[in-house]
């Protein structure tokens, strides 16, 4: 392709050494057991493939891939993406992947379609992510697990009857869903109450960072910001942990809620991302393929880069991949921190935030675990300038492609505000994930 | 809609056969309507039966000539025709699909009594959902020269050489309006009467002509009964009748549900390419209508000051390529109070969707696409009244109002303007009115029922269609000739 005047999306166009950002949907991030308590992650997750559908006219079209994820999988939710495929308005050819990496997961798997498309594998791909912590899977005990597989296999009805009389009332109690560290066993406050401790992070400084997510937030659905970027769903128009009223002085009067058993906690619900359901897309082509359908690209995906810490031996705090993946990124690129005009460091944590910027600006830090120059200290007013995690919540799975998709638009607006200037608008995301990993993404318009 | 719970359907049978005795109605049958999977197949529910005005009149034109031409239209799609003359009658024993009646010919009123008469005589073996079709010429020449913005003066010269309508011609031109509505009122079990009138100039096989014709005789206007639409201009034959907005662009707004998802999909089925927009809080209903027939969702709040230019830019990318033929303003909301309880926001919130938003937005569009086809919502209200809709009404009026005038200003670049009054519809929002008071709304009218959101999208997608060019400025009610208004 793609000199034609009709775009045909199953053949990829040669490889152009580009991926760029179309556009993006989500659905509004909800409470946990809120607003989608009754939904499955599947429908979330066709809901906001199906928005994206319909933002671009490509309900029946075949497209390259949908690679997507999630973090809690349901046993039942297996080839969750294809079959995401399925129940959509997209071509049921189309094929798809699931993948997982933690809270990177949708980051990851806009990664990997971007690297395909500037292969020439692939010329369009929806990546996304979904998660839902009010339909969790719950486990039953093994003993319980044990006898149902025997009761499956159970061939006359007395067999069944006796594999049922095994079972004793603690049996049935079911093992609460939890997202602990499997390693440490510690919940990932705890583990950030550690890293907090590490970088002297303040009380001060988190909710500092909580107020201004939900501020910026606030102000750009104020602004209009989410109209091309999100589709209501079930009755939700806006994401249910904003709180466009709050202050300084509410956020400073919640009591602690991890780092309890330490002489001065400082995390608090008001600082820490609430437990969420939600799912978000983006779609992702290579120019032509965006050129032939009249698209017009948000932004490029430049690189991504990512990176693991130790914290199971206590080497690094269990979210500060991020302190490692961006400076080496930017090095990769040749790029210094005011080189990028905006950054988003995923609010898992207020805390994580803090430090993330704390080791960016660290000498020590760079010259010890990085080998790198520091990146220096960052401009509060490039920082998660719509918002962030904390104030719209966080669906494990779809948070990097909220991220990548709001990044992308502001980008692009700030390209068509300065048409003239000569050096892109560039952007980096800093995604923290479970396991001691992050995943960081650059993007220029 | 809101289905209503078992026990009590039993009673609204009751209230509903009650009202129906009281009223002196019949029980109302149930519509023949297009399958989208084969328009117009057939078109017709019978043979058709046209009436001629026979003589060839002394100022107009050649009836017989006028009488062939239909005849062999008809034909040519497909239709068994037979013709009626003064000297053998009509053809016996038949249920007709249609009857159409040629009156274009009309000087004086006394010539109209035989075609009438040769009409009256088959009302009886009508079939069901029979269509009467009346094509005559329009009174006076008043409406032509007020929407048609070119006032062209030639044409003018060739009326001079005719001489103006005289007294006699007026009133047999005029009289047929009359005869139109009241036979709309007698007719049973589904049948509709309506009427084409042409302005002086306008062929009778005009494209607009026939076009209208054909629509009035199809399924697609199952609930358009008792109207007189006034032709103007000749329009253009689609390449496919059954497809005739092959390649067009439309916009429709307040496409999420109801009667803007509804249209969305004629026009679809049409052959046009859909944008359809809707406040953001709807986006999800948006999405599923769009996603159905392949078409793009815009959220967007209709009374955005910038809210043209985004409709622009949507139409600007992806399958549209900046090309825009259609406007069709949809969108609209309800606040009913009576005036004096009426809050300032009750009124003004009406105002500004209904009203200034499609000002607004027209004006951005013509400017980008000085041929735009525009189609707006007005309703009965704002023809009739409506108690505690003065807000409601005011504004649904004003659209017609300004239909009126972009009319005008449209037809200066090759586009037009007109509006569909809905009558009582088969909506979300009319179930919500109470049960007593929507069967009276549903039963006066002369087909005695409700309409489906489907009626009003036909309507639309037909004057959004080439061979409606010659309709511009009008207001065509599709109301099942609701008692209230004209």
């Amino acid at each position: 392709m793609t000199d034609t005047a009709t775009p045909s999306p199953s053949i990829p166009a040669r490889p152009d050494g580009q991926a760029v950002v179309v556009g993006g949907n989500r659905i509004p991030f909800a409470k946990a057991g809120g607003h989608y308590a009754g939904a499955t992650s599947l429908d979330m997750l066709t809901t906001t493939i199906d928005g994206l559908v319909a933002r671009f006219g490509l309900a029946g079209e075949r497209l390259g891939e949908v690679r997507a994820g999630a973090v809690l999988n349901h046993s039942k939710d297996f080839n969750l993406a294809r079959e995401a495929v399925l129940g959509s308005a997209l071509d049921p050819t189309t094929p798809a992947v699931t993948l997982q990496r933690a809270c990177a997961t949708s980051l990851e798997a806009a990664w990997d379609v971007a690297n395909k498309i500037t292969l020439g594998q692939l010329d369009v791909a929806v990546a996304a992510g979904v998660d839902s912590t009010s339909d969790a899977p719950i486990v039953v005990g093994e003993r319980l697990r044990k006898v149902l597989l025997k009761l499956n296999r159970a061939k006359t009805p007395m067999d069944r009857v006796r594999l049922l009389g095994q079972l004793r009332p603690a049996d049935l109690a079911p093992v609460a869903p939890n997202v602990n560290e499997p390693r440490t066993g510690l919940s990932m406050g705890e583990h950030q109450a550690l890293t907090n401790l590490a970088w002297g992070v303040t009380r001060e400084g988190q909710d500092e960072v909580a107020l201004a997510s939900h501020r910026n937030l606030a102000a750009a659905w104020e602004d209009g910001l989410f109209d091309t970027l999100v589709t209501p769903y079930r009755g939700l128009t806006r994401d249910a942990a904003l709180r466009p009223d709050t202050t300084a002085e509410a956020l400073a009067g919640l009591r602690t809620v991890f780092g309890n058993d330490q002489s001065n906690p400082t995390m608090t619900a008001g600082n820490s991302t609430p437990l969420s359901d939600g799912a978000a897309a983006v779609l992702v082509a290579s120019p032509a393929w965006a050129a032939a359908n009249g698209h017009t690209p948000l932004a490029r995906i430049v690189d991504a880069e990512a990176a693991a810490v130790d914290f199971v031996r206590g080497e690094e705090g269990l979210l500060m991949g991020g302190a490692y993946a961006v400076p080496r990124l930017l090095a990769r690129q040749g790029l210094a921190l005011e080189d990028i005009d905006l950054v988003e460091i995923h609010e898992a944590f207020a805390g994580v935030v803090v430090a993330t910027l704390a080791a960016w600006a660290s000498e020590e830090f760079a010259q010890q675990q990085l080998g790198l120059p520091a990146l220096g200290t960052l401009d509060p007013a490039r920082l998660n300038v719509a918002g962030s995690s904390l104030a719209a919540g966080h669906p494990f799975g779809a948070t990097g492609a909220r991220i990548l998709a709001t990044l992308a638009t502001l980008l692009h607006r700030r390209r068509l505000a300065d048409p003239s200037r000569e050096r892109p608008f560039r952007g980096v995301i800093s995604v923290c994930a479970a396991g001691g990993q992050a995943v960081a993404m650059l993007l220029e318009a | 809609m809101v289905t209503i719970p078992a026990p009590l359907r039993g009673v609204q049978r009751q209230i509903a056969s009650t009202l129906t005795k009281a009223l002196g109605l019949t029980e109302p049958v149930q519509l023949r309507r297009t399958d989208p999977d084969s328009v117009d197949v057939p078109l017709v529910a019978g043979p058709v039966l046209v009436v001629g005005d026979a003589a060839p009149g002394e100022g107009g034109g050649d009836g017989s000539g006028e009488v062939a031409g239909v005849v062999s239209t008809l034909r040519s799609w497909g239709c068994d025709v037979r013709e009626w003359s003064p000297e053998t009658g009509a053809p016996s024993e038949q249920r007709w699909g249609a009857v159409v009646v040629v009156l274009t010919g009309l000087t004086a009123p006394d010539q109209a009594a035989a075609p009438v008469l040769a009409l009256g005589s088959v009302l009886r073996d009508l079939a069901r959902c029979a269509r009467v079709v009346v094509i005559s010429r329009l009174p006076s020449d008043a409406t032509r020269a007020r929407v048609d913005g070119t006032d062209d003066a030639s044409r003018r010269d060739d009326r001079a050489g005719d001489g103006e309508v005289s007294p006699a011609e007026a009133a047999a031109r005029a009289g047929v309006e009359g005869l139109v509505r009241s036979l709309g009122k007698e007719l049973r079990a589904g049948a509709t009467a309506n009427g084409i009138q042409l302005a002086d100039g306008v062929d009778v096989l005009a494209p607009a002509a026939v076009g209208t014709l054909r629509f009035l005789l199809s399924a697609r206007s199952a609930f358009v009964d008792g109207q007189l639409v006034p032709v103007t201009g000749d329009g253009e034959a689609p390449a496919d009748w059954a497809r005739p907005l092959a390649g067009k662009v439309a916009v429709v707004t307040g496409a999420a549900r109801g009667i803007g998802a509804e249209t969305v999909r004629v026009l679809v089925r049409d052959g046009a390419l859909v944008l359809g927009v809707d406040v953001p809080a709807a986006g999800e209903a948006l999405a599923r209508t769009m996603n159905a027939v392949g078409g793009v969702a815009l959220q967007l709040d209709i009374t955005a000051p910038d809210a043209a230019e985004r409709i622009l830019e949507a139409i600007g990318r992806g399958p549209f390529r900046g090309r825009l033929d259609v406007l069709v303003h949809n969108a609209g909301i309800l606040r009913d109070k009576l005036l004096a309880n009426m809050t300032p926001a009750q009124w003004e919130s009406v105002v500004a969707v209904n009203l200034a938003a499609q000002l607004a937005i027209t004006a951005g569009l013509a400017e980008a696409a000085p041929g735009l086809v525009q189609v707006s919502l007005a309703s009965t209200s704002g023809i009739a009244g409506n108690r505690g809709q003065t807000n409601y009404g005011f504004s649904k009026a004003g659209v017609i109002g300004a239909t009126q005038a972009w009319a005008v200003l449209l037809g200066e670049g090759g586009g037009r303007a007109n509006a569909v009054a809905p009558g009582f519809i088969e909506t979300e929002m009319t179930a919500s009115i109470p049960a007593v008071q929507r069967e009276i709304s549903r039963r006066v009218s002369s087909l005695g029922q409700g309409g489906k959101p489907v009626d009003v999208g036909e309507a639309v997608a037909f004057l959004a269609s080439p061979q409606a060019g010659g309709i511009n400025g009008q207001v065509l009610r599709v109301c099942g000739q609701n008692l209230v208004g004209r």
